[in-house]
């Protein structure tokens, strides 16, 4: 079926609502601010399916309803993959961008944003536009899909994209080790991935066989693990600091009250400046936001986190907003007017 | 025009032209191909040759805060001492800034593997059209809200001046092997491009250069690159040394398999070097075969380049002209270069329409209008060969989200008459413009 015919019901639903909250398997449901409007909202979804798989060329197009997993699967058959990584993999496609959660294997694979080609998405004015383009290089005007990638659904509804494919690489091997993530990072070349938390350091090491023996040699105390668990419980969280404020940030984080130092609480991206944290009680979530702050960084609520009687928004995109007189809240203001000008997409969402 | 040595003085010239209603353009090094740095309309220029400090080198973060005006190659060279590197390295990194880099959203050889500008950009200080200074992107590896770093990178100075950049360094690999396979066809080499890839092997650089362009290149530095191949291919591994090893080997044996005559590998720095020089001097090679070229840029999907390459060299026959491929094969990314004297009557309009037919050829491949150099006014009103009027509107309020007053390096990038409703703006680009 040609796309206009595909996307024609997501128009129509779009051009009809007040609201509109675009949805795919609502996994990121919590993440950040929620929808909120006077208006009824109508819940927007997105068919799936993978349209073309170009093998040869290392790309591959799907409709964004697609669950992850699904393109997973195919790209596995021809030993290719898409690091979209999510924590379920029952997640859409589009979701995942629409949210711009970067998986564990940031240092070597890149961002998020760097894996989107070409997008096609519904704007809140209800029409079906194209940005970006199939190949793997591209400077032909102007970044809509980087513009897209963490958009939460305010500026559209992803409806299909293009995705750069990567060959899977020939050894792939996740060990738990005691040498510390600051000396990895200045001796391992290209590793995939060092997380550490208080306990350990977990490396992914990805490529030829001899080059990960390579790396495999300097990791001590080494011990073979299936890959990486991100910290879990009811109050999630995601840090973005500036690298280098890792080290003080994440001794702050076991500092704080009620937290034991071997619970696995935060899980830190070395090299990259992402913390990933979880809690047994909103409390401890807000303080590793304030932390978060005090470090140069801030925390995007995944799950959970305090209640929030007032209807003020949370915080976590607060900083791009709340400063409406900044030069950059305007900028998001105006962003967001000239795509949905009647702010019907996901209202709220960003505060 | 205006030199300005520092932001505040950025920020008083746009401030200028905006209280006098007047255009303006930032200007790196000029180097741009596709007039993106082109006054018209009488702008004022912003040149920022001035502000060429590297502020603060970070081997830590592996990060450096740059003024725009730094040459591309100046950043590599100062990392160096560190084992650090700047990744894109366009050709033209001698002359180019990074700031022009960050405007074009610039490639380079070794972008194959470690992507374009883009993705080694992580903050800019920039200059908005109303005056206002602002910092896109930052440090941390999230910013809340939309990428407007994303958005900014290669949008040719329309959305705002740089006035500074955060880049990320990569640490130089440990081992570098560079070899050249010649080829006695055209379409065996291409072939071997997409061998490459399909095989799961992605090279710090797949660069391919034609018999014609070989041989100028041959003439001009002497690299010891066969006068008698059809097309070579210049390849370059980088890693540990055990895994560049295995890949030369795999190289090797796809490159025979589809024909490649020899296949050499660089013993030495000095060497590989030369081999690059000749990569790097293409240009500079064929001013010795006619007084002008025409470097166009484009990027098709890697399976269809010999079919594109075939079409590419009929176009050229069929009106009559030198053409020349030296390109970034392993992304797809052809520059079709044109040699030609315009003083010979008729050449300059022949050397247009063979320009137009290989974009659509391109198109019609599934490809698109840019792969490095940007749009600029070239290939302004081509783009609607590429986007549909829906698209171009989408684009034109992202614009207008940004600068509102217009008056932005205007008239760059999407044709007039973009934004539904907007009055098609008139003026034809002065004659004789160097784009
Ligand atoms: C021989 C030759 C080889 C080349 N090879 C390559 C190559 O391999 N890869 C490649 O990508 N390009 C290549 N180029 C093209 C060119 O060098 C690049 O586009 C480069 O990025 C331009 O940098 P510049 O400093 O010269 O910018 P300019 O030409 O001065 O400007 C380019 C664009 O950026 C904008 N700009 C410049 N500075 C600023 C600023 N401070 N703030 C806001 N906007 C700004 C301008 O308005 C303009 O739109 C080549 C050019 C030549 C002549």
């Amino acid at each position: 079926m040609d796309l206009t015919a595909t996307a024609a019901p997501i128009v129509d639903a779009v051009r009809a609502a007040a609201a509109v909250e675009p949805v795919g398997a609502r996994t990121h449901a919590e993440v950040g601010n929620q929808v909120r409007s006077e208006h009824a909202t109508t819940a927007v979804g997105v068919p799936a399916g993978i349209v073309r798989h170009d093998v040869a060329d290392l790309t591959v197009t799907v409709l964004a309803g697609t669950p992850v997993a699904v393109l997973d699967a195919a790209l596995a058959e021809h030993r290719q993959r898409v690091p979209l990584q999510p924590r379920d993999s029952t997640a859409t496609i589009g979701g995942v961008l629409a949210t711009g959660l970067s998986g564990p294997t940031r240092l070597g694979d890149g961002p998020l944003r760097d894996h989107l080609l070409e997008v096609r998405f519904v704007t809140g004015y209800g029409a079906l536009v194209r940005g970006g383009g199939p190949t793997v290089k591209n400077v032909t005007g102007y970044d809509l899909p980087r513009l897209l990638v963490g958009s939460m659904g305010t500026l559209g509804v992803l409806v299909q994209v293009t995705l750069r494919c990567r060959p899977e690489p020939g050894v792939t091997e996740w060990w738990s080790t005691a040498s510390p993530p600051g000396e990895l990072f200045e001796c391992l070349f290209r590793p995939a991935a060092i997380l550490a938390d208080s306990r350990q350091t977990l490396v992914c090491l990805a490529g030829d066989a001899a080059d990960v023996a390579v790396g495999r040699a300097v990791l001590r105390d080494r011990i073979a693990v299936d890959g990486a668990c991100l910290p879990d419980g009811p109050h999630r969280g995601r840090i973005s600091v500036p690298p280098n404020e890792l080290g003080a940030l994440t001794a702050a984080l076991d500092r704080i009250d009620g937290v034991d130092r071997d619970d696995g609480t935060w899980l830190a991206e070395w090299g990259v400046g992402t913390v990933h944290v979880a809690y047994a009680d909103a409390q401890q979530l807000a303080a590793a936001r304030g932390i978060a702050e005090r470090h140069g960084g801030w925390l995007l609520r995944e799950a959970g986190g305090e209640a929030d009687p007032s209807g003020a928004p949370f915080d976590g995109f607060g900083a791009a907003w709340s400063g409406s007189g900044t030069a950059n809240g305007e900028l998001h203001t105006r962003i967001k007017r000239a795509f949905d000008p009647d702010g019907k997409l996901a209202p709220g969402r960003f505060g | 025009m205006c030199f300005p040595r520092d932001a505040r003085e950025v920020q008083a010239a746009v401030r200028a032209a905006q209280h006098h209603g007047v255009p303006f353009v930032a200007r790196g090094s000029g180097t741009g191909l596709a007039g993106g740095a082109t006054p018209l309309d009488d702008a004022l220029v912003i040149v920022m040759s001035q502000m060429d400090r590297i502020l603060e080198i970070d081997p830590r973060s592996r990060t450096a805060w740059v003024e725009p005006g730094v040459l591309n190659l100046d950043l590599s060279r100062a990392a160096a001492p560190h084992g650090l590197h700047y990744a894109p390295d366009p050709s033209s990194q001698q002359a180019c800034s990074i700031g022009g880099n960050v405007g074009t959203n610039a490639g380079g050889p070794h972008c194959l593997a470690s992507g374009t500008t883009t993705a080694h950009v992580l903050a800019v200080d920039a200059v908005l059209a109303d005056g206002t200074a602002t910092r896109i992107g930052g440090a941390r590896p999230d910013e809340p809200g939309y990428d407007l770093r994303g958005v900014y990178v290669g949008s040719e100075g329309t959305l705002g001046v740089t006035t500074g950049v955060l880049v990320r360094l990569l640490p130089d690999p440990p081992a570098v092997r560079t070899l050249l396979l010649d080829f006695t066809s055209i379409d065996d080499a291409a072939t071997t491009v997409s061998g490459i890839i399909a095989e799961g092997i992605l090279p710090a650089a797949l660069e391919m250069m034609d018999a014609q362009i070989t041989r100028a290149v041959e003439d001009f530095v002497g690299a010891g690159y066969p006068r008698d191949a059809e097309a070579v291919l210049l390849v370059e591994l980088d890693g540990l040394p055990d895994g560049v090893t295995a890949q030369a080997l795999a190289i090797d044996e796809i490159g025979r398999t589809h024909g490649a005559r020899t296949v050499r590998v660089a013993r030495d720095e000095a060497e590989r070097e030369l081999l690059w020089k000749g990569r790097k001097s293409a240009f500079g090679a064929i001013a010795r075969i006619a007084p002008d070229y025409y470097l166009h840029d484009a990027v098709v999907p890697r399976t269809q380049l010999v079919g594109v390459l075939r079409r590419i060299y009929e176009i050229a026959a069929e009106q009559r002209l030198t053409m020349m491929n030296v390109f970034h094969a392993g992304d797809g990314n052809l520059h079709p270069l044109i040699v030609f004297d315009r003083r010979e009557p008729g050449t300059w309009e022949r050397v247009h329409h063979a320009g137009t037919e290989i974009l659509e050829a391109c198109i019609a491949a599934g490809g698109v209008l840019s792969g490095e150099h940007g749009i600029g006014v070239e290939k302004r009103d081509l783009m609607g060969r590429l986007f549909s009027p829906i698209d171009l509107d989408a684009q034109a309020r992202l614009v207008e989200a940004f600068d509102p007053s217009g008056l932005a390096n205007p008239r760059k990038v999407l044709p007039a008459g973009s934004r539904c409703g907007e009055l098609a703006g008139t003026r034809p680009v002065p004659e004789g413009t160097w784009i």
